[in-house]
């Protein structure tokens, strides 16, 4: 008698957790069902990184990149699982490595983003690098893996807590991410990922009010329409243009911060 | 205002003081009856016309043009003809030098532009001439000196132009935010379509002048006046590559709804509801000259105005009696007189607004204080006041009042104090008043908001970057971060 294989139920990762679809509902993507969140998800999520944010945002910028750095170990564990989720190794090898770039930025971008500013007056003035916050993505269908990982990792060095919608047609890799999350050293709600209708939910992360930017690379047909969405609540949008690698991907989602303080005896 | 008498043996001394007025002469402003456009190096006659008024009299100082979307249009093509026809191609070495040029004739222009903005806007004197003038020359200075520099403030990224920037800016400092907004804008090798604000276009078009004394060549800056219409016509013109706006939070979301999906940069400098923090060890006297300079430098018209004051408990009393023994020196009046401290409320319909929001303070059951002060007859006026007993949820600590008016809240802890200080849509600037190092920088860490004044308050300097959080806005402006709303990357 063959064994009965356990199967995997496909699920969301919102707060450190993987539950349903509060909808009860799924649909079907690469041959598996697949949660289909609902706008109550959304919220339930963008609730979960509001609250982990203040504590991730806190950690000393060493120990951020260490956390990534550790989330890339964890990508190379499950190499095998996640190159039969898209186009292969390589582009499992190039996930990974990318993720080390950007672990390298955590301690780094301060000092190239941030000045002491020479002002005409007894001051010490300096201007400094914070998160901005939380960041709902919406992520690019291709490359399932590396595009995913590009958009995750520079919002994810900075300090913010993410709210991922995965790609409608793969949404599989990024379950599989997820998994690896769940088992580094990322915090509970410093990512959460929902699978689903990206028409239907989309429009939800983009209005809603504790959103502090949106990465709309994903966005394709509906930036307009999400763009003014996000004006109420005067988020930043930040739209990248084909396989990005840059500090200034980080950047995007980083607000600066500048302190005046008198100079005396 | 008594005579001096002569003086006489064992007179006992002066019980009380006066001041003597002390107005600043207005000859040196020579105001026109029509102002037109300023568009391609030349003034266009104006389609349609309003009256721009002195808000300490209501007198008309003059009729300024009212621009149509025709004359936006001609405005942008003449920006557009600019930018392809030499200033983008320039070497910033170049355009470095008419930077400096109009530095040094807003310098020596100073005192003429001083009384016009006093005029114009309703401020004080003293600070549009130790304020507003220094530091709009500043700007220019500051800027001329990074446009042959741009290579080194962003080292591998080939900074390029970005085109004809739109650039809409408010009444409060009408010639201090066109500098923000025109100085890295021309540095950066673009060329400009300004609007001043509705109520305080003339410091603008006598910048006109200086921009032809200059010798700018035409289209490089063009300056086009009236209301909000004009402004709109502006945002959704297809021939212009940014816009950057000063304004109300609620204009500025409009602007980010229009330009949704278009892929026009923008950058938004928006209101704010400042927490000026005060901890029971802070040098209370120098902290109650924080506070006041914090709300009511410029009448309270001012973006990052300190505008909510968080004492802590236990200093409370002592705080507020001092604040309130220093609200009765300020000297309400004439913008024009050196010893004004508190000018004109900027337009009638601030003055509405200021207005509506302190009833509702009142309504709400918060405790107002005002010092005794005699306003003048004419004119839009309003006494300094303070809130106390004030709730996190009446309207006056959550909606910007954009006027001299305090609302004064109070804490116990640290935590206590970040909670309520970031309990706000805005996060543009915070004050915070301690002896303590280790507390001013967690205290620094954890306001949320773009400038964080640490025993100090309302100080800027064209090298330090400015601008907000959340519904604050975006973008920065000032020091090297402020180029980078200028520019594009050739990466």
């Amino acid at each position: 008698m063959t064994r009965l294989p356990v199967r995997k139920t496909y699920k969301l990762f919102i707060g450190g957790s993987f539950p349903r679809s509060e909808s009860g509902r799924t649909y079907e993507a690469e041959g598996q069902n697949v949660a289909r969140a609902s706008r109550k998800d959304v919220r339930d999520a963008v609730r979960a990184a509001r609250s982990a944010f203040p504590k991730w945002a806190a950690l000393t910028a060493y120990n951020r990149g260490q956390v990534l750095y550790r989330l890339a170990e964890m990508l190379e564990s499950r190499a095998s699982e996640l190159a039969e989720l898209c186009s292969g190794r390589e582009e499992v090898e190039r996930s990974i490595d990318r993720i080390v770039w950007y672990a390298g930025w955590a301690d780094k971008l301060p000092q190239v983003l941030g000045s002491s500013n020479p002002v005409s007056g007894p001051y010490f003035n300096f201007t400094m690098p914070e998160p901005t916050g939380v960041v709902g993505v919406v992520v690019p269908d291709e490359p399932p893996l590396l595009a995913l990982v590009s958009r995750l990792a520079p919002a994810l060095v900075g300090g913010n807590a993410v709210v991922l919608l995965a790609s409608e047609t793969h949404p599989l890799a990024a379950i599989e991410l997820t998994e690896a999350i769940a088992t580094s050293d990322v915090p509970g709600g410093v990512v959460n990922v929902l699978t689903g209708y990206r028409g239907e939910l989309a429009p939800w992360l983009a209005a809603h009010m504790d959103v502090n930017a949106l990465d709309l690379t994903g966005a394709d047909g509906q930036v307009a329409e999400l763009e003014r969405a996000a004006a109420d609540s005067v988020k930043r949008v930040h739209r990248a243009t084909g396989d990005v690698q840059s500090p200034w991907e980080i950047a995007a989602f980083l607000e600066l911060k500048t302190v005046w303080h008198p100079i005396g005896l | 205002m008594t005579e001096i008498e002569p003086r006489k043996s064992a007179a006992p001394a002066p019980t009380s003081w006066d001041y003597a007025p002390a107005p600043e002469s207005r000859d040196v402003v020579t105001l026109r009856e029509r102002y037109g456009h300023f568009i391609g190096g030349r003034w266009v006659e104006p389609q349609e016309t309003y009256t721009t008024i002195s808000p300490a009299t209501e007198e008309t100082l003059g009729e300024v043009g009212q621009a149509t979307p025709d004359e936006v249009n001609a405005a942008v093509g003449a920006a557009r003809d600019a930018f392809s026809n030499g200033w983008s191609a320039l070497p910033g070495s170049e355009r470095a030098k008419y930077l400096f040029r109009i530095a040094r004739i807003l310098q020596e222009r100073s005192r003429e532009f001083a009384v016009l903005e006093s005029l114009n806007g309703g401020k004080p004197i003293k600070e549009s001439r130790d304020v507003d003038l220094p530091l709009a020359a500043a700007h220019f200075f500051y800027y001329a000196g990074w446009a042959d520099k741009l290579e080194y403030a962003f080292p591998n990224r080939r900074p390029q132009p970005v085109g004809v920037a739109g650039q809409i800016i408010p009444w409060n400092f009408p010639l201090l935010m066109l500098a923000w907004k025109i100085a890295p804008a021309l540095a950066c090798g673009n060329t400009v379509v300004l609007k001043p604000a509705e109520t305080t276009p003339l410091s603008a078009l006598l910048f006109c002048d200086v921009v032809q004394q200059a010798e700018l060549p035409p289209g490089v800056v063009n300056i086009v006046t009236g209301d909000g219409r004009t402004g709109g016509a502006l945002v959704t013109h297809e021939g212009v590559d940014k816009i950057a706006f000063t304004g109300s939070t609620e204009v500025g979301k409009a602007i980010q709804r229009e330009l949704a999906g278009t892929g026009k940069k923008l950058t938004l400098e928006l209101g704010g509801k400042a927490a000026n923090v005060i901890f029971d060890d802070a040098a209370l006297d120098q902290a109650v000259e924080g506070i006041v300079n914090g709300i009511y430098f410029n009448q309270g018209h001012v973006c990052c105005a300190g505008s909510r004051l968080l004492v802590q408990e236990s200093i409370y009393e002592q705080l507020i009696g001092k604040l309130k023994r220093r609200l009765t020196t300020l000297r309400v009046g004439d913008p024009l007189d050196k010893n004004t401290d508190v000018g004109a409320i900027n337009s009638r319909m601030q003055l509405d607004k200021i207005e509506e929001l302190v009833a509702a303070g009142k309504d709400e059951g918060a405790e107002i204080y005002q010092p005794p002060c005699t306003l003048p007859e004419k004119g839009y006026w309003f006494v300094p006041t303070v809130f106390t007993n004030v709730a996190q949820s009446y309207r006056i600590a959550q909606e910007e009042i954009f006027g001299p008016v305090l609302s004064v809240l109070t804490f116990r802890t640290p935590d206590e104090a970040v909670e309520k200080a970031n309990n706000t849509m805005y996060g543009l600037s915070a004050g915070v008043w301690t002896e303590k190092g280790s507390r001013i920088l967690a205290m620094a860490q954890r306001l949320r908001a773009g400038v964080v004044w640490a025993n100090t308050y309302n100080r800027f300097d064209p090298a330090s970057p400015f601008g907000g959080y959340r519904e604050s806005g975006f973008g920065r402006e000032g020091g090297r971060h402020g180029l980078e709303p200028y520019l594009r990357f050739d990466e």
